[in-house]
């Protein structure tokens, strides 16, 4: 929790510099917060996923895309200095925890609350107030985003989170 | 009620094996589309019910028998789900009475967290030896699954909800006979990165390498015989039905009731996947998959199909909606697919397990079992060789 703490501490750090800063020290302490979470935290989700980095400018936001050792690609959308949201395609998902940082909780328990009713085996398609997340896919091949709606800056739609 | 289903499949599948009043010779049960094969050595039935649970909408299930490696310690599992979007058999450790040998690997014996979409499957890879139909697999890496054995890692329930007990699963085990044989194949060979199999010393569970040929490995591409594929078929389901049943076959083009001709054959990329045209809009994620039990696609933004707010996760128009898309293999082969889309809450409430038009949002277009229903699928495995080509590719 505390970690957490700092992340957004830092997301919402003005200066560059110190943001970075908080953003270390949150890597030093094992915390890898990026959904909602500072455009540094993209480099410790490079560190902990042994990725290649590849940074797109759009112009409403920058894309940052690796590229995971089991093939599969992870892309984080940023703007303001804040992630506002995630999508990966690949063989296998990514570690969501990592990727979805604080969101994280709230989208495992969104999962596990949708499994208790049993009609078989589906997508998953999440609308929350804060946090919309969507994957479908099958063993050898995962696709997914999560976004944060009130983090998406003015005209940019869903379907741009690819 | 179950076994009163299961009497009657008997019955229909004796009466057909004798030729009687089903068309002839090996083929039977002829309906509106297509013609379903009854009886032989290398068909197993299969039905579409409620599950062990009596909850599942649109499972297709199917008894396995597993062994003791080289001994006559047998078991037949019953209600296994047959998953042609994954490949391995994994089964319930609370469905099994006999004990599996355990693979070991360098450090510690071997176990596995295979994710799927709607969450995750742990336990400890055993050997079996694997019988369906008259089909068998010898020494076959399986998936036993079981929370018990190993602890669950955190990097595991990352991904989504448990599947590991007979009601998250709704069914006894999968029979995963999609395209692939090994169920990750080179990747996990080549990184343990995606956290899929681990290593377990009394110390704890690691992430590891596995060889292709230790991973877990669809049994039909074990089968001494008739090991290139298998067909899916099941008959048409016009209005919800609280039972039906189909065949799977085993074998493309090995025996006189397995042939490829008239079908098109849909050949797919790297990920195993197809594109399919709905709209004007390409979706190059596309594949068939008898373990999803809808039409997943797009979603309400796309579609201007309703969600429901009661079932969610499927769609809820207020009348049916017929729609058209056409698949486009890699090959360049391409097929129109006309699919309805109805009320799912409706659907539910009418106290049936299989459904003709239940659908839902869902990444590009997840062709479950309803696409199934009054079609013979052919799912061709990756590197072997059938009248067709060779696999991977879809036929249909």
């Amino acid at each position: 929790m505390k970690v957490r703490f700092l992340s957004a501490l830092a997301a919402r750090c003005a200066q560059p510099h110190l943001a970075i800063g908080m953003a270390l020290v949150a890597i030093s302490m094992n915390a890898f917060a990026v959904l909602g979470g500072s455009e540094a935290s993209v480099q410790a989700d490079r560190t902990h996923m042994q990725a290649s980095l590849k940074i797109t400018p759009k112009s409403a936001y920058t894309v940052h895309e690796l590229t995971l050792p089991s093939g599969t690609i992870v892309r984080e959308y940023a703007a303001n200095g804040t992630v506002f949201a995630v999508a990966w395609e690949g063989p296998w998902p990514p570690d969501l925890e990592q990727l979805m940082g604080s969101y994280f909780q709230t989208y495992h328990e969104a999962v596990l609350a949708r499994s208790g009713n049993n009609r078989g085996r589906k997508p998953v398609n999440i609308e929350l107030p804060g946090l919309v997340a969507r994957m479908g896919g099958h063993p050898r091949f995962f696709k997914g985003h999560a976004y944060v709606p009130e983090q998406m800056p003015q005209g940019v739609k869903e379907e741009e989170i690819r | 009620m179950k076994s009163t289903q299961r009497i009657s499949l008997v019955l229909l599948l004796a009466i057909c094996g004798l030729g009687a009043a089903c068309g002839g010779g090996s083929s039977a049960k002829s309906n509106s589309s297509n013609t379903i094969t009854a009886g032989g050595q290398n068909v197993a039935a299969v039905s579409v019910n409620g599950g062990p649970n009596n909850d599942y909408a649109n499972g297709v299930f199917v008894s396995v028998t597993v062994c003791v490696p080289s001994t006559s310690t047998c078991q037949t599992v019953p209600d296994v789900l047959v998953d042609t979007g994954s490949s391995g058999l994994r089964i319930l450790s609370s469905a099994l009475t006999i004990s599996l040998p355990q693979q070991q690997g360098a450090s510690g014996p071997v176990a596995e967290c295979l994710p799927f979409v709607s969450g995750f499957t742990w336990g400890p890879v055993q050997t079996a030896d694997v019988s369906l139909a008259g089909e068998k697999a010898s020494g076959v890496p399986v998936q036993v699954i079981d929370t018990s054995t190993f602890p669950v890692p955190s990097q595991c329930s990352a991904f989504g909800s448990s599947m590991n007990t007979l009601s998250a699963l709704g069914s006894n085990g999968l029979l995963g006979v999609g395209l692939a044989a090994a169920d990750c194949g080179t990747t996990c060979a080549q990184t343990s990165s995606p956290d899929l199999y681990w290593q377990c010393p009394s110390s704890g569970c690691q992430p590891a390498l596995e060889a292709v040929a230790q991973q877990v490995t669809n049994p039909v591409a074990m089968f001494s015989n008739d090991n290139n594929g298998v067909i899916l078929e099941l008959p048409s389901v016009s209005s919800p039905e609280p039972s039906v049943s189909g065949s799977l076959v085993f074998g493309i083009g090995t025996q006189s009731n397995n042939a490829l001709s008239a079908q098109t054959v849909y050949t797919v990329d790297q990920f195993g996947n197809f594109t399919t045209a709905y709209k004007g809009q390409s979706y190059n994620g596309s594949f068939l998959d008898s373990g999803s039990n809808g039409y997943f696609f797009l979603d309400q933004a796309t579609t201007g199909i309703q969600d429901c707010t009661i079932a969610t996760g499927f769609y809820c128009p207020s009348t049916t909606q017929n729609l058209t898309a056409t698949n486009q293999g890699t090959n360049g082969s391409s097929g129109t697919v006309n699919f309805s889309v109805a009320n799912a809450e409706t659907l539910f409430n009418s106290n049936n397990f299989a459904f003709g038009d239940l659908g839902g949002p869902g990444q590009d277009f997840d062709w479950g079992l309803p696409f199934f229903y009054g079609r013979n699928v052919y799912v061709a495995i990756e590197g072997k060789s059938n009248p067709g080509g060779t696999g991977p590719f879809w036929a249909y």
